[in-house]
């Protein structure tokens, strides 16, 4: 696709104007890169008029920049002032979804408009706000584009503008220079960044990069959906504000456990006895067949990690259950699906778990890392805490924090005193002890409150998917993805929990059905659309009403 | 201080005679009403005009070498009202604001200007927010201009003619003693172009000179019988001067051939859209020389009966293009032809659409229409009888995954916090009654927060509620009103109001500083020194000057316990009257572009400075998203990790995020989770510091080994 373009030669440049409209998200600094193509095409002779509409452009609503230029023979040209359908010739796009705009709206055609588009994401504010993954799919718009338009220039260019410590423009402009559709030298637009006279620098950088790859210069392929997520890891300081930050390109990677292949195991290291234990787990791991081997080396070292290696042995145990009744000819979805899902729900987040994982080195460093500064700089961190009452029972030793659940009278008393926001520096002393100590709770973990309830919620479901698998291959599966449900703290822990049993209570209406199990895969989708379950209450009444039971509201055995 | 700064391209004011002008269209009009000799100008920031007043401010200096008298005003009525100083003394004035919104609003002060009439030239420039990017409701100016009788111009968007019109205007004004209206279209004030400029004149009067010298005349004021007699002379006299002088100056203009068998009509701010349609359909070239008549309106009201009979004369078809409706020109036109008993047949909105902007295609479409109808034989064959073959676009799978994209809050503006906060007393004490307001707060009503049922007009977001007042109702309603809307109205129409009608609801007036929705201008209650204006005067000794009794006021925003808790309190409460809270923090953008330099200069210039910012622990957070659907702020974001155990994205939070503390905040305040933590980089700390902080971290480190050590720790291979 990105097939080097040739020069002008369909564009009877005295004829007829060139057009180029700019897709943007409000903030993405689309008026500098307007201004920038307004002075190349001046610098070479052309007559240019520049329009937009202010007012959305900085406050991340979607907008349109719009610029036309012609030679200019002294005459004055009547020029459009607003992109029409059918009638653009360059289309640039600062971020992906933009391209897809731009493309329903009418902005890209076959027979006339090259397309550049940053491959990178900025979701959207609906994208966001699924409990689930909302994100659009980039390789929608990938696959549009290449149908749509007459070439298609893409890569991650807000990437290689924060690499190149500047900004999207700069790399934008590289890939229109690079495209070669504008009939101007490489010099003049280096010219008109110079002559703008800001971070010219660092703007020449990401410019020339995306010149290459536009080019066809560029090392990498640089059409498609890109192969890697544009994660930055920033060692040098950034600068305060400017551009957003790229999101994940794909977001269907990783979807539904369906990951890329992983490297098999980490390094384990620390306590002997300990070292010595996981060995004898990295054994029993090994003799898995594949699909489950992998899985079950994530989730084991994620429930060491969690607790200890005789807590690995305790999900090992599980999991080789799981296997011994799954087969070859399944592919062992179920055992691998037991892998993945036991693990997170061994992994439940208590207290302990959060004060462990916010003392640790390795976070320190990472705090570090995604603020960008050194390791000899002064940095304070606070943590933003609010425990409630449940969380503190949680871990209080299982009989005692029940008997204060049963007491109203010191339940109320202890909450006036406990439940309220709790600002933490983990960088002081006095803060970081404490999360320290709590941490060291991990030692009695097994004999605490929280623990209790989570082994038991954890046995009537790992029992529930079991008797299912023995009628239902498949809609054990199902029951076991289905505590993907479960996540979050405190309500948001509870809304989990409580659309995790609305789910399953469509249970006993499916069974027995020979779409039982996509039907339960839908309700778990369905659950995870929005907060209060609105899409979950409609699939519910859906299967009632096939399922003849329209009051059928027994729970299934959980 | 505005969001742009005009200080570099308002030198361009200087240019003299002869002298090329380069820029943009506003700074083209402020240009020309200098060469106009304009004596003072007005007016009332809002899109597309917001930025004229940012010129105009940042113009002060030079404005005030030529003696001309430069307002912000307090609003489109005081702008219009100013013009009053044009009423008895040969003054040009110039007042410039939004339309229609700011129209409605100047309509009062509009209707009795146009009544009395003027003696020096009075222009309103109304920027025509229609269409595209377009924040109101969809409706004309032209109606403004019929009803009162002042005249409307419509230049053709290019520089030169926009200039020219400015010129035009102010000399139409005063050979037809009637306020005249030019609209300028959005895209049109940010055409960037060129235009030979003349020399600024002096006003041949200055408001000083009109102030000592004091004039008077009662047939001017609106009282009867002179009221009377105002109409009379506006259709006996005015009307047939304006039409006299927009005949002799050509203000309206032909292009194309003198004869032929179609011709098409149109608005002046149409005419780059019909020649492009033209183009398209092989009619006309990049200069505009074109195969049909074109009969360009710069002045759209009054229609000049003769100069449209006439060039109807040969026609066959003659086809109107005028955006928008009701279709107030063909109307005009019609009746004319059907008086004349012409043949020419008109077409108009039976080609084109009756609603909606009249975009590229649209325009092809119509003007495609009109000639296949009219002309067929002036088209290709390929045009005359295009294929219709529908082009399929394969769009139908980018619609399920492109997502809208509304205008939202910004990173780090104030107003989420409130917005969240009134989003958790709801989950608490049920759903209200809520009245929004015109403003950035009016974002509101996008996800995540979804909260406000109507909006009513600017600073009339109180007054929108004023009918729920039920004492007997278990709940009050809750309205909004920003300080921008506040000090243009609804100090009087909102909150005087619900102090003297008794209203038991709930009034929250967001309080950024600035009139932030418009650009970040001043207004009275800006905390910021401004040389030319008077500022901090505080909203609520306003609000209690008004009579309200129970007033809050909040100075952190950020802080959602508090916001909550004080709006709980509101609807609970059992005193009597409005609840007034005055929840005030800075407009982020403004405070950004205010502190950014001088926190570079100080950590440069080795000052202690510490910079904050907000993350999220990735093994910490589950991935529910809870926190974005209390915040949607761009820099809080989702990405994948590479962990094959997980499903769900989880939350992250990018470089351009600036620490207003949002996100912890709420995650305090909602209860939500603990991933969130905000990381103060210490910039040039002292020796203590320094030392403390070592100390610190080696007793920190050591206790982390110690706990690594008795523990199984993974690393990457």
């Amino acid at each position: 696709m990105n097939t080097h373009v040739r020069e002008t030669a369909d564009l009877k440049a005295d004829e007829r104007v060139l057009s180029i409209a700019i897709l943007a998200v409000g903030g993405q600094g689309g008026g500098v890169l307007t201004s920038w193509v307004t002075d190349v095409a001046e610098r070479n002779g052309y007559r240019a008029q520049s329009t937009s509409v202010a007012g959305v452009a900085q406050r991340t609503g979607a907008t349109i920049y719009y610029i036309e230029m012609c030679p200019d023979d002294g005459r004055q040209p009547v020029l459009s002032l607003s992109p029409a359908e059918n009638d653009v010739d360059i289309l640039i796009a600062a971020e992906l979804m933009e391209a897809g705009r731009a493309i329903m709206r009418g902005f890209v055609t076959p027979d006339r408009t090259t397309l550049i588009a940053s491959a990178h994401r900025i979701a959207a504010v609906s994208e966001k706000i699924v409990p689930g993954d909302g994100r659009g799919s980039a390789e929608e718009v990938h696959a549009s584009a290449r149908r749509a338009a007459k070439n298609y220039v893409s890569f991650d260019m807000e990437k290689m503008a924060v690499e190149a410590g500047s900004v999207i423009s700069s790399s934008l402009f590289g890939a229109l220079a690079g495209c070669g559709v504008l009939p101007f030298g490489r010099e003049s637009f280096e010219e008109t960044i110079r002559a703008s006279g800001r971070g010219v620098e660092a703007s020449l950088r990401a410019f020339g990069k995306a010149y290459d790859e536009a080019h066809g210069d560029g090392h990498s392929e640089a059409t498609g959906a890109p192969e890697k997520a544009p994660e930055r890891t920033v060692d040098t300081h950034l600068p305060l504000g400017g551009q957003p930050e790229s999101e994940d390109p794909d977001p269907r990677a990783g979807k539904n456990g369906e990951a890329g292949p992983q490297e098999m195991g980490r390094r384990a290291a620390g306590h002997s006895g300990e070292v010595a234990a996981w060995q004898g787990l990295v054994e029993r791991i090994d003799a898995m067949p594949e699909p489950v081997r992998a899985m079950a080396r994530h989730g084991s070292e994620s429930v060491v990690d969690f607790q200890d290696t005789r807590y690995g042995s305790a999900y090992l145990d599980r999991v080789e259950e799981a296997l011994r009744a799954d087969s070859a000819d399944r592919g062992y979805a179920f055992a691998e699906a037991a892998a993945k899902y036991l693990a997170n729900a061994m992994c439940y987040d208590d207290i302990i778990r959060v004060a462990d994982l916010k003392t640790r080195s390795t976070r320190s460093a990472r705090v570090r890392r995604e603020v960008g500064v050194d390791d000899e700089t002064v940095l304070h961190v606070t943590e933003y805490f609010h425990p409630r009452l449940e969380e503190f029972c949680g871990t209080m030793p299982a009989g005692f924090g029940r008997w204060i659940e049963g007491r109203p009278g010191v339940s109320r008393w202890l909450s006036k005193r406990l439940d309220k926001g709790r600002h933490i520096r983990t960088d002081g002393m006095g803060g970081f002890a404490m999360l320290w100590t709590i941490a060291g709770l991990r030692r009695w973990r097994r004999g605490l409150l929280r623990h209790t309830v989570e082994t038991a919620h954890i046995d009537d479901w790992w029992s529930l998917a079991m008797r299912t698998r023995e009628r239902d291959y498949d809609l054990g599966v199902e029951v076991l993805r289905c505590r993907r449900l479960i996540k979050g703290y405190s309500d948001t822990h509870e809304r989990g929990l409580s659309k995790f049993d609305r789910v399953l209570s469509a249970l006993p209406m499916l069974e027995g059905r020979d779409d039982a199990a996509p039907w339960l895969g839908r309700l778990r989708e369905a659950a995870l659309k929005d907060e209060k379950g609105i899409m979950l209450d409609g699939a519910l009444e859906t299967v009632a009403s096939f399922a003849g039971e329209p009051d059928n509201t027994t729970q299934a055995g959980i | 201080m505005a969001e742009r700064s005009f200080a570099k391209e308002v030198q361009k004011l200087r240019l003299g005679e002869g002298e090329e002008f380069a820029g943009e269209g506003i700074l083209a009009i402020t240009k020309a009403l200098l060469e106009c000799g304009v004596g003072y100008v007005g007016g009332y920031q809002g899109a597309p005009i917001s930025h004229l007043m940012d010129v105009l401010s940042d113009a002060q200096d030079i404005l005030g070498e030529l003696g001309v008298h430069f307002e912000a005003s307090a609003s489109e009525a005081t702008a219009t009202a100013m013009l009053a100083a044009s009423v008895h003394y040969p003054i040009r004035g110039a007042a410039t604001f939004k339309s229609t919104v700011g129209t409605n609003v100047a309509s009062d002060a509009l209707a009795n200007l146009a009544s009395g009439g003027v003696t020096g030239g009075a222009l309103i420039i109304v920027g025509e927010d229609y269409g595209e990017g377009s924040s109101i409701m969809q409706e004309r100016s032209h109606a403004f201009a019929m009803k009162s009788q002042v005249w409307l111009l419509d230049p053709r968007p290019d520089l030169p003619t926009i200039v020219k019109t400015v010129h035009d205007a102010f000399e139409l004004s005063e050979a037809s003693n009637t306020p005249v209206m030019m609209e300028v279209r959005i895209r049109c004030c940010h055409v960037h172009g060129r235009f030979t400029a003349k020399a600024n004149q002096r006003p041949t009067m200055s408001v000083a000179e009109a102030l000592e010298n004091p004039r008077r005349d009662t047939q001017r004021i609106v009282l009867p019988p002179a009221s009377f007699l105002h109409e009379k002379e506006k259709i006996e006299r005015r009307w047939p001067a304006a039409v006299d002088f927009i005949r002799e100056r050509r203000i309206n203009e032909f292009f194309g051939p003198e004869a032929g068998k179609v011709g098409i009509v149109m608005q002046g701010g149409m005419y780059n859209n019909v020649i492009r349609a033209l183009q398209r359909l092989g009619l006309a070239d990049l200069y505009g020389e074109t195969e049909v008549p074109l009969y360009v309106l710069n002045a759209v009201y009054p229609l000049i009966e003769d100069e449209f009979l006439d060039f109807c004369a040969d026609k066959d078809a003659v086809l109107v293009v005028e955006e928008g409706q009701p279709d107030y020109i063909e109307q005009g036109f019609a009746r004319m032809l059907y008086r004349a008993g012409a043949t020419t047949r008109l077409a108009g909105k039976d080609m084109l659409p009756m609603a909606g902007e009249y975009t590229g295609q649209v325009m092809l479409d119509g003007v495609g229409a009109f000639l296949r109808a009219h002309a067929p034989d002036m088209l290709s064959d390929r045009l005359r009888a295009p294929n219709t073959v529908e082009t399929d676009r394969g769009t139908d799978g980018l619609a399920a995954n492109v997502p809208g994209r509304p205008p939202g809050f910004c990173t780090g503006c104030p107003e989420r916090p409130i917005f969240a906060a009134t989003k958790l007393v709801e989950q608490e004490l049920g759903n209200h009654h809520i009245a929004s307001d015109i403003g950035c707060h009016l974002f509101s009503i996008m996800p995540p927060f979804e909260l406000g049922a109507t909006t009513m007009g600017y600073g009339l977001g109180p007054a929108s509620a004023s009918a729920f007042n039920a004492p007997d109702a278990k709940r009050r309603s809750i309205s909004f009103v920003g300080d921008g809307g506040l000090w243009h109205n609804g100090l009087t129409s909102s909150v005087g109001n619900a102090v003297f009608n008794q209203n038991d609801g709930v009034i929250v007036i967001v309080d950024n500083h600035y009139s932030a929705a418009t650009g970040g201008q001043d207004i009275l209650s800006s905390r910021a020194d401004n040389k030319s204006k008077s500022t901090q005067h505080p909203i609520a000794d306003a609000v209690r000057g008004m009579g309200a009794k129970w007033v809050r006021q909040i100075d952190r925003t950020y802080d959602v316990n508090k916001v909550r808790a004080t709006l709980k309190e509101a609807l609970t409460t059992e005193e009597k009257g409005p609840k007034v809270i005055v929840a005030s923090s800075e407009c982020m953008l403004n405070r950004q572009r205010r502190e950014r330099p001088l926190l570079k200069k100080a950590i440069d210039g080795g000052e202690r400075t510490v910079k904050p910012r907000f993350g999220v622990d990735e093994d910490v957070c589950t991935g529910d998203h809870a926190c974005m659907r209390l915040s949607g702020c761009p820099s809080l974001s989702v990405k994948s990790l590479d962990d094959p155990l997980r499903d769900d994205p989880v939350a992250h939070i990018d470089h351009t995020c600036v620490g207003c503390g949002n996100c912890g905040e709420v995650a305090d305040a909602a209860v939500l989770c603990p991933s969130f933590y905000r990381a103060d980089t210490v910039y040039n700390p002292g020796k203590m510091e320094r030392f403390a902080d070592r100390t610190r971290r080696r007793v920190i480190g050591w206790l982390q080994n110690r706990r690594e050590r008795g523990r199984l720790s993974f690393a990457e291979a």
